[in-house]
């Protein structure tokens, strides 16, 4: 029974994983970036939301919505203003350090405004907690809600990237971009389009998480962004089912991990789970096989 | 060809003279006291972190992999290094020897740790790589941050669980106190030292980079492929980078762990691995001496926004992101191709 | 790639002469106290806590004629809960000019500056530096909270001169000296009291959000109390963690824990019958503390939490000891420091975290650590 309830943790816990790694996996697949300030993107929606909430009364659905449209504006300024700039330089790095200054920025922005103390967060999810054997096994109605958001997430992004034209768009950009505009694709407006709808997913992972860990500090979101980055390698980086099923291990990996090995190695223990997953299938669990060509 | 060589060491020349001409000011600077006690206490740190981003640079620059775990090299150079302090400050009362040897210890260790992750993460390649290496880093913080290790007159105690597991007499010491770390550890390092290590360090890495292995692992960085067909071990080269990047980092580990009074595995984390790779970045990747400079720089921006209280890390964020438009936007490039461009080569004719 | 190398080189070479030649010439006519804490990052909100209340407490001072006529200066600087930033903030303060220091707010960055001010022969008076280590490296040292040993074993003895429960749970963070200090002397202390400590779950700072499993650990270890030696924005994941999984056994906090009201937005039903050890309570009715919290309200918007009323007593012993002394604004810093060791363990102060405070040498100040118990939102004496 205690193993049933560790595993129902540790799918909880790895729903909101996989949710923000839907968004950071998207944008990579895409633009071929980490963006190191995804996590940040999360920390300022959690705000948005919970800012809304607290001082408009806002309705919580509309909170919602409203914070989704704050990350999808963020995102596209970001990309415009500190990624686009960087897109054509001498090394991929140079976006990858840009990214961190963004983070630094993001949070000590919101560090500014809204100060250093921690905001209770109230939950937006309207599920209640679903009891099973008597109360023993507790699956919490956050943790429904972002499973099955990041269910219809995962869903509904692959039919987009295959069924859409804006979606193949995004397949020939990231296939290559030379070629891509030859053919007639919009390649900024593809690679912004790729940044609004990863940042709106992060918006709806930050309302996510901040629902299931009601804490908001300005540094709330670096630590599960790592995780999530984590989780998205694990995966396969760039693959949409990787990612989701990469967060779900990773959690569930961490859970079992704390419980019966050791509380204070829980995160080595995730690390070194990693490195063996990596070392048998060097492009993570769903990750394609590049083919080296001389 | 002979040309070429000519420069190159006349390059690797001044990037010593600069080393040691700013060493020169600073004395100078010290021994008039012209000097803040805040730059005064930046020296040390300023040289751990110029031969970390030097030795990370070797390992990105040269070998042309992405690093995300050097703290962890680092690590295990600071902590290696104090052990050895802690223990033998009443055995070896010479402080120049016993800080050799700490230094010795501190980069031994961290090499040995360089060989053994390196042999199955160098298989990987890309962000793989990147996040393997994070992984090891994490792990390494985490491992030393569940440690604990005791002395006392049976010998010495280890334990991960807690400080009373370790079983000891009485009169036991506690040397490693796991997430408390390790306090008391003499103030060995001097800035005379630090840049010590650092022109040792340029000599390691520019010699490296122009010698035949060297330029077998700059062939593996630039086509792997092709390297491998004319007969150069990847595997070895890519070791050899690695392995010397591990050392050097922990090296500046002991530098760094022998400048403070008190040492916690939790300052080596994934937030240092950046910092570091933040300065091979923005000061040029495989560009030494532009590693230096933005290592110092990077070190000391912060410091100089103390004037600006609140906004302070906000101001340093967007000197960033601007800095590295700057020096990377293929635009910005252009740009300053076509007005900084004449007043350099101006200067530069002159210079002539 | 060279050019850019210039570029940062110039830039690099003029902020080196600025920062090199930035000695502040000190002005003579005030006593200067310097501080450092956490301004930024995860450890932020306890920093600006102490910089906040040491603030007003300044304010406080100089609007009421000074310390024997010597007025106060107060400059606070971020150190970012990193030793070296601490000594760099530290050294900051030391071109400013200071004369005493106030600090440093976190523990692990107070053990290296220490080993800077004893060197300096610099007075230092730590708010909230709990480690043992942090006054221990010379007689310059003094600090204003409880230390870990204190709080881990006034907590032990607590729970079993008070026959709380029988069988005891600990959660703490692993990563942090504070907590992992507390837990230790806790630890050893529960040795010699009737209750068992039946499961000691640790978390660290990379993995903070979820506690399900301690928990649950907790709950089928069947203990009837569960000790939380660590911060209140954690503490409040717990419980509300705790709350969703239905496992409602006795809490007993440290001063950590103090705060765990103010978050905004917290369900406060949840810290019903709550136990802690703190040197201070907001709802206090004394005049000292109603004042102190009312002025701290309307200039901060928030309610002062531990970390600012030890920040606050902090700078009111200062000007104590500067008034036993008869310390001057022109005195320099290590003059001062001789006279401040001395008058340190001279004074005794009524402050809000405490009354009849006093020092001896060794640093430690002599208060008892009170337990309260929340009742209806606010806290009670017990």
């Amino acid at each position: 029974m205690s193993f049933l309830s560790y595993l129902i943790n540790g799918i909880s816990l790895g729903s909101v994983y996989a949710i923000i790694a839907l968004g950071y996996t998207m944008v990579y697949g895409i633009a071929k970036m980490l963006n190191f300030a995804h996590g940040d993107v999360i920390m300022v929606g959690g705000y948005a939301c919970l800012m809304l909430v607290l001082n408009l009364n806002a309705n919580p659905f509309v909170a919602v919505l409203a914070a989704i449209v704050v990350c999808t504006v963020l995102g596209i300024v970001i990309e415009s203003v500190a990624y686009r700039p960087l897109r054509n330089a001498a090394s991929p790095l140079a976006v990858l350090i840009t990214a961190i200054g963004v983070s630094y920025l993001l949070q000590n922005i919101v560090l500014l405004i809204f100060g250093s103390n921690p905001k209770s967060f109230q939950t937006v999810v309207p599920i209640p907690d679903l009891k099973l054997a008597d109360g023993a096994l507790t699956i919490t109605g956050e943790a429904i809600a972002t499973i099955l958001c990041s269910v219809i997430i995962m869903i509904v992004l692959t039919l987009f990237i295959n069924k859409t034209k804006a979606g193949q768009a995004m397949l020939a950009v990231a296939e290559d971009k030379g070629a891509a505009q030859l053919m007639g694709i919009n390649v900024n407006g593809t690679i912004a389009l790729t940044f609004a709808i990863g940042s709106g997913l992060a918006a709806v992972a930050g309302v996510l998480l901040c629902s299931s860990y009601p804490s908001l500090t300005p540094y709330t979101g670096s630590m599960p962004g790592i995780k999530a980055f984590v989780a998205a390698v694990f995966g396969g980086i760039g693959s949409i089912p990787g990612a989701m099923i990469g967060g779900i291990l990773l959690g569930v990996i961490e859970i079992l991990g704390k419980a019966y090995i050791s509380s204070q190695l829980a995160d080595a223990i995730v690390f070194a789970v990693l490195i063996i997953v990596l070392l048998v299938k060097p492009t993570g669990l769903l990750g394609k096989q590049i083919q080296e060509k001389v | 060809m002979m040309n070429k060589m000519t420069k190159k060491t006349k390059s690797n020349l001044i990037t010593y003279l600069i080393v040691i001409a700013a060493f020169v000011i600073v004395q100078a600077m010290v021994s008039t006291g012209h000097i803040s006690s805040l730059f005064k206490g930046l020296l040390v740190p300023i040289c751990v972190y110029v031969i970390l981003a030097l030795s990370l640079n070797l390992v990105v620059g040269i070998s042309g992999e992405l690093s995300l775990g050097h703290a962890g090299f680092m690590c295990v150079g600071a902590f290696a290094s104090a052990l050895f302090t802690k223990c033998t400050s009443d055995a070896i009362t010479a402080t120049p020897i016993r800080f050799t040897l700490a230094i010795l210890i501190g980069a031994a260790m961290a090499a040995l740790f360089g060989l053994l992750i390196g042999i199955p993460v160098l298989r990987l390649k890309g962000d793989y790589l990147a996040i393997v290496t994070l992984a090891f880093g994490e792990i390494i913080k985490n491992v030393v941050n569940a440690f604990y290790i005791g002395k006392d007159s049976h010998g010495f105690h280890f334990t991960m669980k807690d400080q009373f597991s370790l079983g000891m007499e009485p009169d036991g010491q506690v040397l490693l106190n796991g997430p408390q770390g390790i306090t008391g550890v003499t103030k060995d390092s001097s800035f005379l030292i630090g840049v010590i290590l650092i022109l040792i360090t340029l000599f390691i890495v520019l010699n490296l980079i122009d010698s035949r292995d060297g330029r077998a692992i700059q062939a593996i960085r630039d086509n792997r492929i092709a390297a491998s067909t004319v007969g150069i071990s990847i595997t070895k080269y890519k070791l050899m980078a690695f392995t010397i990047s591990a050392a050097l980092a922990g090296a500046a580990g002991a530098l760094y762990s022998h400048n403070l009074a008190t040492l916690q595995a939790s300052k080596f984390n994934f937030n240092t691995s950046i910092l570091v790779l933040v300065f091979v970045v923005l000061g040029g990747i495989g560009n030494m001496r532009g590693s230096i400079i933005a290592a110092v720089l990077l070190t000391v921006l912060p410091e100089l926004l103390r004037g600006l209280a609140d906004l302070r890390m906000l101001i340093y964020a967007i000197i960033l992101i601007v800095m590295m438009l700057f020096n990377w936007a293929p635009k910005a490039l252009e740009w300053r191709e076509r007005y900084l461009g004449r007043i350099f080569n101006k200067s530069a004719k002159e210079g002539k | 790639m060279k050019k850019f190398g210039k570029v940062l080189g110039i830039m690099t070479a003029a902020a080196l002469t600025a920062g090199a030649l930035s000695v502040g010439a000190a002005a003579e006519d005030t006593f200067k106290i310097g501080s450092s804490g956490p301004m930024t990052g995860p450890a932020a909100t306890y920093g600006n806590a102490v910089m906040n209340a040491a603030q007003i407490a300044v304010d406080e001072i100089n609007e009421a004629g000074g310390a024997n006529g010597v007025m106060l200066e107060f400059n606070p600087q971020d150190d970012e809960h990193d030793a070296e930033k601490a000594v760099n903030a530290y050294n900051t303060l030391k071109d400013w000019g200071m004369q005493a220091f106030l600090g440093t707010v976190t523990s692990g960055p107070c053990i290296a500056v220490e080993a800077e001010a004893v060197n300096d022969n610099m007075f230092l008076l730590t708010p909230s530096g709990s480690a043992v280590d942090c006054i221990t490296a010379g007689d310059n040292a003094f600090r204003v909270c409880f230390s870990d040993p204190d709080q881990g074993t006034a907590s032990a003895k607590y729970i079993g001169e008070n026959g709380l429960a029988e069988k005891i749970a600990v959660i703490y963070d692993s990563s942090d000296v504070y907590s992992s200090g507390v837990y230790a002397t806790f630890q050893a202390e529960a040795a010699n009291q009737p209750f068992e400590i039946v499961c000691a779950e640790a978390f660290t700072a990379d993995s903070k959000t979820d506690f399900s499993v301690q928990l649950q650990k907790a709950k089928e270890s069947g203990a009837e109390l569960v000790f939380l030696p660590f911060y209140y924005n954690e503490i409040a994941l717990v419980f509300t963690q705790a709350d969703a999984m239905g496992f409602a056994p006795k809490w007993f906090g440290v001063d950590g824990m103090d705060g765990i009201l103010t978050v905004e937005g917290f369900d406060t039903s949840l810290t019903e019958g709550v136990m802690l050890l703190t040197p201070f309570s907001a709802d206090a009715e004394d005049e000292r503390t109603k004042n102190f919290v009312a002025k701290y309200q309307e200039l901060h918007n928030e309610v002062p939490n531990q970390f600012a009323a030890d920040a606050y007593d902090g700078v009111y012993a200062i000007a104590a000891a500067i008034e036993k002394a008869g310390i001057t604004a022109d005195m320099d810093a290590s003059e001062v420091c001789d006279l401040l060791k001395v008058a340190m363990t001279e004074i005794s102060i009524d402050g809000v975290t405490g009354t009849g405070m006093t020092w001896d040498a060794s640093g430690e100040p002599s208060k008892d650590p009170k337990a309260v118990v929340i009742e209806n939102g606010a806290y009670k004496g017990m």
